[in-house]
């Protein structure tokens, strides 16, 4: 995958947040997918009368763009809103607030039937590749499926490209007849995949597509992905919990914390400077391959675990968590600008970028997250 | 395109023969779970001697009459020359068994018991089977709608089945079977008491099949493949028809071949009580009702259709047992 705004990132300097573009611009080709302000609360019921006395607050105000041909990584920590975003995206689910638009059309409300045509141009590879097949079908009735919902034929006939997609993926034609059971799970990703692929969609979000694999398994499929990426010219939000699996793949990468993208940046931007303490966190825990480099890193453990999204904390999400946390975290949330071209950071005190918040911040070192 | 595989795969769970074709003449395709299920129930040899017992049960009660015939054997005919007139029992030792009448005869008219126990068989699986196929239909479809559209529809048929949970069965059906014994619906006699009986136990059984198809639904459409469907545009009805209702195939048999057996016991409960099948007509229930006065005297009055009930009951819960081992995935 070639990353086509690479090169702004040497050439300009750091840009004051104060010039910071608005999400999302900076690039002037059309978004194929256009998110702004999504949110997505699960209400919390109590009682006969269903009264409602709170609600996860799953994903809360999230923008981003996806562009065409591009990868898109999202990372973050179990229960962060991922795959709520990945449902939300591909409108498997409704969004409580914000807008979602694809190619230009707003689709945030649509319903089921005016979904249809959209449903065509984008596709979801699951993470259970158990439970994302049928077990009463065949592997040539699962393939076809969209076919058949779309109501449509593809040239030679039907079962002619189902075999051409399941040769596309790696797997036998001859397997047509055979039922998910009698697979493994990165053949039964595969198939996954081959069902995914089969209308030639425009933009697929896979939902921890290697998690339920064996690591050796993995790097298979991620690069049976890069590939038909590359041969199909498809657009890819991948979902991962670490940094580790999408590193390759990606162009760009969302870090979520607690439903809110904490930082985006192009992918050698990201993993060169990483601006936000989460970020840098997650990235301390990815094995680095070459031992030369692996002292320079020390691992940052996290403390604490992932506060509730019931009653999340005020100000930065972050801040119970950070050990660079000051009162201004607490009470002010830092929004997500761009520091710099291709990277937009929400954080008051950003590593390896100007201090957006120098007043507050009276010597971070020892002020870590004792309160709370 | 080949046949849609939903349809080979309840076929396959429906009729075991047609799996054995299967297996036979396509093993390089797949086996699909209804084929792997024939083969695990195969090796359970309880389960295939229930299954035996069954399958010669049921041809026995569907050629009833004829075999009847055959052997010369008249349930309704008195035959007094076998009867004591001073105790009104069965001339002989265990209750008149002779060359003639191979289970003995009933006290005071001399009826021929393997006449009657023979005549008994399909009014028993009649009513048995009827009233299972009412319950499941009702159920399967309220269950579904239920655990598939969740939400109010949910909460309202759930509640109807705790109403009818709570209904008290026993004299309901009492007392409708009195109410309707002159004749109803342009049917009298044995129709009629079929029918009641039918829809009595039938109609008030369905929230047990109702409750499991619910939980299956609920459980099913919170998989992969459902989202999957959807995000490929599917809606309801081919989520329900194409993507759950094949995979409720297998619980839905199970439960069914294990609601027999307590229609059975049912039956012959309200027979037993008088308000089933009515005399003269041989029911299992009816004959343990008249051999109740003679288990002292005439003990084997009451062991016959006692053992018929018993070897049914039991025939079927074993091959309930067995296809639930079979189908259900955890017990793998
Ligand atoms: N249908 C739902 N009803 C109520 N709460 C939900 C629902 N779906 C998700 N949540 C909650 O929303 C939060 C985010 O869940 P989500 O599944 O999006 O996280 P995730 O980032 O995908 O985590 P993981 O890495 O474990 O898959 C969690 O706290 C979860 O409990
Ligand atoms: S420094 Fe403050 S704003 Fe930045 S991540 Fe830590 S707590 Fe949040
Ligand atoms: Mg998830």
């Amino acid at each position: 995958m070639t990353e086509t705004t690479d090169d702004e990132n040497t050439t300009i300097p750091l840009q004051k947040s104060a010039e910071a573009a608005p999400a999302g611009s900076g690039d002037d080709a059309e978004p194929l997918l256009r998110v702004r302000g999504l949110v997505r609360h699960f209400p919390i019921t109590k009682g006969l009368l269903k009264r409602q006395v709170g609600a996860v607050q799953a994903v809360d105000g999230i923008d981003f763009d996806v562009r065409p041909g591009e990868t898109l990584g999202v990372v973050g920590e179990s229960g962060c809103g991922k795959s709520t975003m990945g449902r939300l995206i591909t409108r498997l689910d409704e969004p409580t607030g914000g807008s979602i638009e694809f190619q230009g059309t707003d689709i945030t409300h649509l319903s089921t039937g005016r979904l249809r045509p959209m449903r065509r141009d984008v596709q979801m590879i699951f993470q259970d590749p158990y439970g994302s097949l049928n077990p009463r079908h065949t592997i040539g009735g699962i393939v076809s499926t969209p076919f058949r919902l779309q109501g449509v034929e593809p040239e030679g006939g039907v079962k002619k490209e189902v075999q051409r997609l399941l040769e596309l993926v790696g797997l036998s034609p001859e397997h047509y007849n055979r039922y998910p059971h009698e697979f493994s799970g990165g053949q039964r990703q595969r198939i996954g995949i081959a069902r995914a692929l089969a209308l030639k969609p425009k933009l697929v979000v896979a939902d921890e597509p290697v998690s339920a694999l064996d690591v050796s398994i993995q790097a298979q499929v991620v690069n049976l992905m890069d590939d038909l990426q590359e041969e199909l010219g498809l657009t890819y939000v991948i979902i991962a919990h670490d940094l580790s699996v999408i590193r390759h793949v990606s162009d760009r990468i969302a870090v979520m914390y607690l439903g809110k993208i904490v930082e985006l940046a192009d992918r050698t931007s990201l993993y060169e400077t990483p601006m936000h303490p989460y970020t840098k966190a997650l990235l301390s825990a990815v094995p680095v391959p070459d031992p030369k480099r692996r002292t320079q890193r020390d691992r940052i453990l996290l403390k604490g675990d992932v506060p509730s999204p019931i009653n999340p904390p005020s100000g930065c999400r972050f801040r119970t968590r950070c050990w660079k946390a000051t009162e201004v975290c607490a009470t002010t949330e830092p929004p997500l600008v761009a520091l710099r071209t291709g990277h937009q950071v929400a954080c008051h005190h950003p590593e390896n970028a100007e201090d957006a918040a120098p007043a507050a911040a009276g010597g971070p070192a020892g002020k870590a997250s004792s309160d709370q | 395109m080949t046949a849609p595989i939903e349809t080979t795969g309840a076929a396959a769970e429906a009729q075991p023969e047609a799996v054995l074709e299967g297996v036979a003449s396509k093993r390089i395709e797949g086996r699909s779970l209804g084929q792997i299920a024939w083969l695990r129930f195969r090796r359970d040899k309880v389960a295939v001697a229930g299954a035996i017992v069954v399958i010669l049960l049921i041809a026995v009660a569907a050629f009833s009459r004829p075999l009847q015939a055959l052997l010369g054997l008249d349930p309704n005919a008195p035959n007094e020359s076998l009867i004591d007139p001073n105790t009104t029992l069965p001339k002989g030792d265990f209750g008149g068994m002779s060359g003639d009448h191979l289970l003995g005869v009933d006290p005071k008219f001399g009826r021929d018991l393997l006449a009657r126990v023979l005549e008994g068989s399909w009014v028993s699986l009649i009513v048995a089977f009827g009233a299972t196929l009412l319950s499941v239909a009702i159920g399967t479809v309220l269950g579904v709608i239920a655990g598939f559209y969740r939400g109010r529809v949910d909460a309202f048929i759930s509640r109807m089945m705790d109403v009818f949970l709570a209904f008290p069965l026993l004299l309901f059906a009492i007392a409708i079977s009195a109410s309707l014994q002159g004749g109803a619906f342009g049917l009298e006699g044995l129709p009629l008491h079929i029918s009641v009986l039918i829809f009595v136990i039938g109609f008030f059984n369905w929230p047990y099949m109702g409750r499991i198809v619910r939980a299956q639904t609920l459980s099913l459409r919170e998989r992969e493949f459902v989202d999957a469907a959807r995000g490929m545009g599917a809606r309801g009805p081919f989520i329900l028809f194409r993507e759950l209702l094949p995979n409720l195939v297998g619980p839905i048999i199970v439960y069914s071949t294990l609601l027999i057996p307590s229609n059975i016991l049912f039956e012959a409960a309200l027979s037993f009580l008088g308000v089933g099948i009515q005399p003269p007509q041989a029911s299992w229930g009816g004959m343990l009702n008249q051999a109740v006065k003679y288990y002292e005297v005439d003990p084997q009055y009451m062991i016959v259709p006692g053992l018929a009930i018993f070897v049914t009951v039991l025939a079927f819960n074993l091959l309930g047992d067995g296809l639930r081992d079979a189908l259900d995935p955890r017990s793998r």
